[in-house]
């Protein structure tokens, strides 16, 4: 829906307005502008769509490269399963979003970048919950009957172990989408993500605070909208939650 | 225990490994990077030796091992004083901040929690959900320039930034500890809930002991252990929100030092700080874990892996 309203407003998200700089809503930027007299809401709406996009995509590849590792852990078990889950302890010993401050503060700022950085850190919470799973569901009947009859490793993890832990995942990944954008803001919002003049939520409220003395409407309406989609995800994940059944452990 | 030792050392060796490698992920020649194109080539061979970069990785993993072991995180590039005299002055700040949070968040998020689940169902429980669901929607980068627009910039009660007043310390940590005890808040809820209808709460009462004896030594007792988890895992998100937190706020401890160290491509500050951190988190879940056998007498530690 955001993207649908940056793309009908027309609004051009760098358009400069000298006459309008830090000033407060109007009719000809309906959230007011910031430092450089940009509509807010233009790039509200572009920063968004960024937010988004690199949410999305950093969402896919954590899951996949968390779930791949998860099933191999789980199914085969033993020595295998030791390793893997001795490398996800290590990637878990680094706090929050550490290891991807430490990976966007070395591989330097810009949009490929920022997602490597944040999969580094995203892909373990998968692996863990992929793991747990596919080691009860290993002893489950169904995947021992199958496997007695001669069904091959991709056959029994592809049809007889994977679909069951789909809506679970489903779950994960909306709340995930909500983690990763807080992350990505934070990282905007320290400067490793990005870059200007690309508009980005973190980044806007980092010149929201530089300006807040005198512009708090800036700050204001940057947080309101972050706080609002934060919530609208979480709340999507809640109903997922709810409608697929799914009992986590959380 | 032992078998938990091992695992914890092997942690301890990954999370080495992982910040020793941080610096070989600087695209290109980190010496170029740090000291930037117009470097005499004199400073980049001492640099270089310095860091021991001419030398068989597996060598400069050694030696980074063995200076580390001797407390030697080198030299910062920008300053040029050891990193260690950095860390002295910064890691304790950091410490005072967290442990300030912690408490905000088990001041607010415990008795809170207690509340909602007295009056579960009721709209004093539907009010805390409300309210805690929505700091928990919170980021630091927001509740702290929000904090700091309402009670330093409008009510002018407390200081907007830095570390000099003894008030300083307030907003940084109103920050963290909220969004702690909104987490803290649900979590107490849940389980005294479960815990309230057990058999032996009921007894508690019919024995005729007040409500509060009840509540408690009874049920907080047992309702504690999935708190305890709750306050360690949560001690990760909280050491990884100071690095936000202290940079609004202008608190000087390891998380700016580390913002800092990336803006001035300062890579062995940055190293040393990341290490830090991450070596506390370790420490704080192995203290975790002994507070757990301590409240549950029950549990024995096992690494599960």
């Amino acid at each position: 829906m955001a993207v649908l309203a940056g793309r009908l407003l027309q609004l051009n998200p760098n358009l400069i307005d000298l006459n309008a700089i830090l000033s407060t809503p109007s009719s000809t930027h309906l959230l007011g502008a910031d430092d450089l007299g940009r509509s807010i809401l233009a790039r509200l709406l572009h920063g968004v769509e960024v937010s988004l996009l690199v949410a999305c995509v950093v969402t896919i590849l954590t899951m996949l490269l968390g779930v791949f590792i998860g099933l191999v852990a789980g199914f085969y078990g033993g020595r295998v399963d030791r390793l893997l889950m001795q490398i996800t302890d290590i990637f878990l010993a680094f706090p929050g979003i550490l290891l991807a401050i430490a990976f966007a503060a070395v591989l330097g700022p810009g949009l490929t970048n920022l997602t490597i950085a944040l999969c580094m850190s995203g892909w373990v919470s998968y692996a863990r919950l992929t793991r747990g799973q596919t080691l009860s569901l290993r002893n489950r009947q169904h995947v021992q009957a199958a496997e007695s009859l001669g069904a091959s490793v991709p056959r029994l993890i592809m049809v007889h172990i994977l679909p069951l832990l789909s809506s679970i995942l489903v779950v994960e990944a909306t709340y995930s989408i909500a983690s990763v954008m807080i992350a990505e803001a934070s990282l905007s919002f320290l400067g490793l993500g990005i870059q200007a003049p690309d508009a980005s939520w973190g980044g806007m409220l980092r010149d929201g605070v530089r300006y807040m003395l005198v512009a708090p409407h800036y700050v204001l309406v940057v947080g309101l909208s972050l706080m609002s989609l934060i919530l609208a995800i979480n709340l999507a994940g809640d109903y997922l939650r709810d409608q697929l059944d799914v009992r986590t452990e959380k | 225990m032992i078998k938990r030792l091992i695992g914890l050392v092997t942690v301890v060796f990954g999370v080495l490994l992982v910040t020793f490698l941080l610096i070989h992920l600087v695209p290109g020649d980190p010496v170029e990077v740090m000291l930037g194109e117009s470097a005499s080539s004199a400073d980049r061979v001492v640099l270089r030796a310095e860091l021991g970069l001419n030398q068989p990785m597996i060598i400069q993993f050694g030696h980074y091992l063995q200076r580390l072991a001797h407390a030697d995180f080198g030299l910062s590039i920008h300053s040029k004083t050891p990193i260690i005299e950095l860390v002295k002055t910064r890691y304790p700040a950091t410490l005072k901040l967290a442990f300030v949070s912690l408490l905000i968040g088990l001041g607010v998020g415990l008795p809170m929690g207690i509340f909602a689940a007295l009056k579960a169902g009721k709209w004093q429980d539907l009010m805390v959900s409300l309210v805690s669901v929505r700091l928990s929607a919170m980021p630091a980068f927001w509740l702290g320039p929000m904090l700091m627009l309402i009670f330093a910039v409008w009510l002018g009660w407390l200081p907007v930034s830095g570390m000099e007043a003894n008030t300083s310390i307030v907003l940084p940590a109103l920050t963290l500890g909220l969004g702690l005890s909104a987490i803290l808040t649900r979590m107490t809820r849940t389980s005294l809930l479960e815990v309230l209808n057990d058999d032996y709460i009921r007894t508690a009462r019919a024995k005729g002991l007040s409500e509060s004896h009840v509540i408690i030594h009874h049920a907080l007792r047992a309702a504690l252990l999935p708190i305890i988890t709750i306050v360690g895992l949560q001690m990760g998100s909280l050491l990884a929100g100071t690095v936000i937190t202290e940079t609004i706020f202008s608190w000087d401890g390891i998380g700016r030092l580390l913002v800092e160290s990336i803006e001035k491509r300062d890579y062995p500050v940055t190293q040393a700080c990341v290490l830090l951190v991450a070596l506390s988190y370790v420490l704080v879940n192995l203290f975790t874990d002994m507070l757990y056998q301590l409240a549950d007498p029950r549990v024995k530690l096992v690494y599960a892996v």
